[in-house]
């Protein structure tokens, strides 16, 4: 091949050593070189913007739980008293003790927005499986495999907010349901349950959100080798077996993923809360929505950092359960 | 041999079962839209939810009357101006980010979680806190400005992986046949490396679109003065709701589709053209 001496190459940015005489045909020292451009230059910008965009407003969060509300804006301090009063409020350390032993409010709605996210995540895992596997292993064809694949996830890419207020016609009194309930006879007068209630809520959520899980378990389950899969039945392993043993465990950081993504949207949650049930249940996120709105931005604060922490706590355990870095 | 027809039988009915799950769950995902999308179609005296009474185009055209649903073709406007420089910048990013991780760097497994926090940190977060934070250092907030700069932090993660896979499937000795011919760094990336590269820049340009028109959550408290459209039809909603609601969902959902089949169809172009 023509050498090119690396010193006077015209691609080389920086200063390089020279490399010995054997070094320079060697294909691995070769991937050493410096090529390309500058990485300080490619990334610049992209940490600049999360900086400003991503970085900054979560810390100012922390930094402004902190401050005093003076009823309209904001007075700096160090205010640990918005904590105090988030733990306490109607709740433990009430200070007339008329509520003793009762959950603060706060914690009270972060638990229930807590219930809400497992029980639909449950559900998208449930639902979304299936899917995922009868792409992956039943569907042999590469072709169909994309399509089918693409078919459920083009909601992703479509209006969520729309996508939850196409739900009132289906549950309504006299929504789509209800009349099919009745026609099949199931029921004799429309049900009320439906709209509006946490029946509605949880069945929204989990359409919304059920593609998030196909799409990474499809991804981990179509990785499995089907030699693995042929070897085990050729040993006699029944179906249920090769699920259990094979694509069950090397399916779980597909799983992870899936659920984690679900997992930090749902917690963040407060659109649908409004549009499908009504707001008859607050989220944390219509907590922090309402104290922004009358101006106790300290307040909102607190609710944002501990919705943060609770997230992070559920995203460890989920990571402590599943090694997702094979997946990475 | 039976027992090997017992169980391509056995395997048939499970792709069967499977199928038919597969038609429900379509059902499942797509058939409130399709019961929105028939019920825009309602007649004038009807209402929100089944039966329909008789149909028209009433409630269509209601929509494009601008004194009846307020700023609607406003919002789409700066939504579909939003979206496209989203788009440009997502791809122009994460093509840079992507380029940059094809090799170790100091601090690039910091880098890497950043990036990604933006598909981890909810909307309402990143909302209040550069709301708030604007709002003490006495910056307006905009569609064009904050809410730009957040909806940026929500596309960029997926252009990156998008464009993270292309590159570890990218065959380097091509570049370096050029470097090794003598061309300078821009003309590898012009001759090469971009005409590679271009379905995958292309695919990390449909998330940045879809992604920030259908954006809601982490516009809310950052649009300003003016409506984005998704923030419109949650406007919307604090009224009365009216079949209008259900043409706009519609409208809003046909567009939608019609820009991913766009993308889908200039990806395959694309692809086939250099493979």
């Amino acid at each position: 091949m023509g050498q090119v001496t690396l010193s006077n190459h015209p691609g080389l940015v920086g200063v390089q050593p020279e490399p010995t005489e054997q070094a320079l045909p060697n294909a691995s020292s070769r991937r050493q070189r410096v090529e390309g451009f500058p990485v300080s230059w490619l990334v610049a910008p992209s940490i600049l913007w999360l900086l400003i965009f991503l970085v900054i407003p979560l810390i100012s969060i922390f930094v402004f739980s902190l401050w005093t509300s003076t009823g309209y804006g904001l007075e700096p301090g160090f205010n640990i008293g918005n904590y105090g009063e988030y733990f306490s409020s109607e709740g433990f350390f009430d200070p007339e003790h008329r509520n003793f032993l009762k959950i603060s409010v706060f914690i009270r709605t972060l638990g229930s927005t807590f219930a809400y996210t497992l029980e639909v995540m449950v559900l998208c895992l449930l639902t979304g499986y299936p899917i995922a596997y009868f792409l992956a292993r039943r569907v042999t064809s590469f072709k169909w495999q994309m399509a089918l694949f693409l078919v459920c996830m083009v909601p992703f890419w479509t209006s969520y907010l729309i996508r939850a207020v196409a739900w009132l016609p289906m549950l309504g009194r006299r929504g789509l349901l209800n009349s099919l309930l009745l026609s099949l006879g199931l029921i004799d007068k429309p049900a009320d349950f439906l709209l509006y209630s946490e029946f509605g809520y949880t069945t929204a959520l989990t359409q919304l959100y059920v593609v998030l899980s196909v799409g990474p378990i499809f991804f981990s389950l179509a990785k499995i080798d089907t030699d693995i899969i042929e070897a085990a039945r050729d040993m006699g392993a029944t179906g249920f077996q090769i699920f259990r043993e094979i694509i069950l465990p090397l399916s779980l950081p597909g799983v992870a993923i899936g659920m984690i993504f679900i997992f930090v949207m749902l917690m963040g949650e407060f659109a649908t809360a409004v549009v499908v049930f009504g707001g008859k249940t607050s989220t944390v996120g219509t907590v922090i929505l309402n104290y922004y709105a009358i101006a106790n931005y300290p307040f909102a604060a607190v609710n944002a950092i501990m919705l943060m922490l609770a997230m992070m706590i559920g995203v460890v355990i989920i990571l402590r359960l599943v090694n997702i870095r094979k997946e990475l | 041999m039976a027992r090997w027809s017992k169980q391509k039988r056995k395997q048939a009915l499970g792709t069967t079962l499977f199928s038919g799950y597969y038609g429900l769950f379509l059902i499942f995902i797509y058939g409130p839209m399709i019961a929105m999308f028939i019920l825009s179609f309602q007649g004038r005296r009807g209402g929100t939810s089944f039966p329909m009474r008789g149909s028209s185009f009433y409630w269509w055209q209601k929509l494009v009357e601008p004194s009846v649903v307020g700023d609607m073709q406003g919002a789409l406007l700066r939504s579909l101006i939003l979206a496209l420089i989203v788009m440009v910048i997502t791809a122009l990013f994460s093509t840079m980010l992507a380029m940059a991780f094809r090799k170790r760097f100091f601090g690039s497994n910091v880098l890497f979680y950043t990036v990604m926090s933006g598909l981890m940190v909810p909307g309402i977060l990143l909302s209040l806190g550069l709301a708030t934070l604007l709002r003490e250092v006495g910056i307006p907030a905009a569609w064009w400005s904050s809410g730009l700069g957040v909806h940026v932090v929500w596309t960029l993660p997926f252009g990156f992986l998008v464009m993270m896979a292309v590159f570890n499937r990218f065959d380097v000795s091509l570049e370096e046949a050029a470097r090794d011919m003598g061309a300078d760094e821009w003309t590898v990336f012009k001759e090469i490396t971009f005409p590679l590269i271009l379905p995958g820049i292309v695919a990390a340009g449909l998330f940045g679109f879809t992604l920030s028109y259908d954006e809601f959550a982490r516009t809310t408290l950052l649009a300003g003065e003016f409506n984005t459209l998704p923030l419109d039809i949650n406007a919307s909603m604090t009224q009365r709701i009216r079949p209008t609601l259900f043409a706009l969902g519609t409208a809003s959902t046909i567009f939608s589709l019609l820009m991913i089949g766009l993308f889908l169809v200039v990806y395959s172009i694309l692809y086939r053209r250099t493979h």
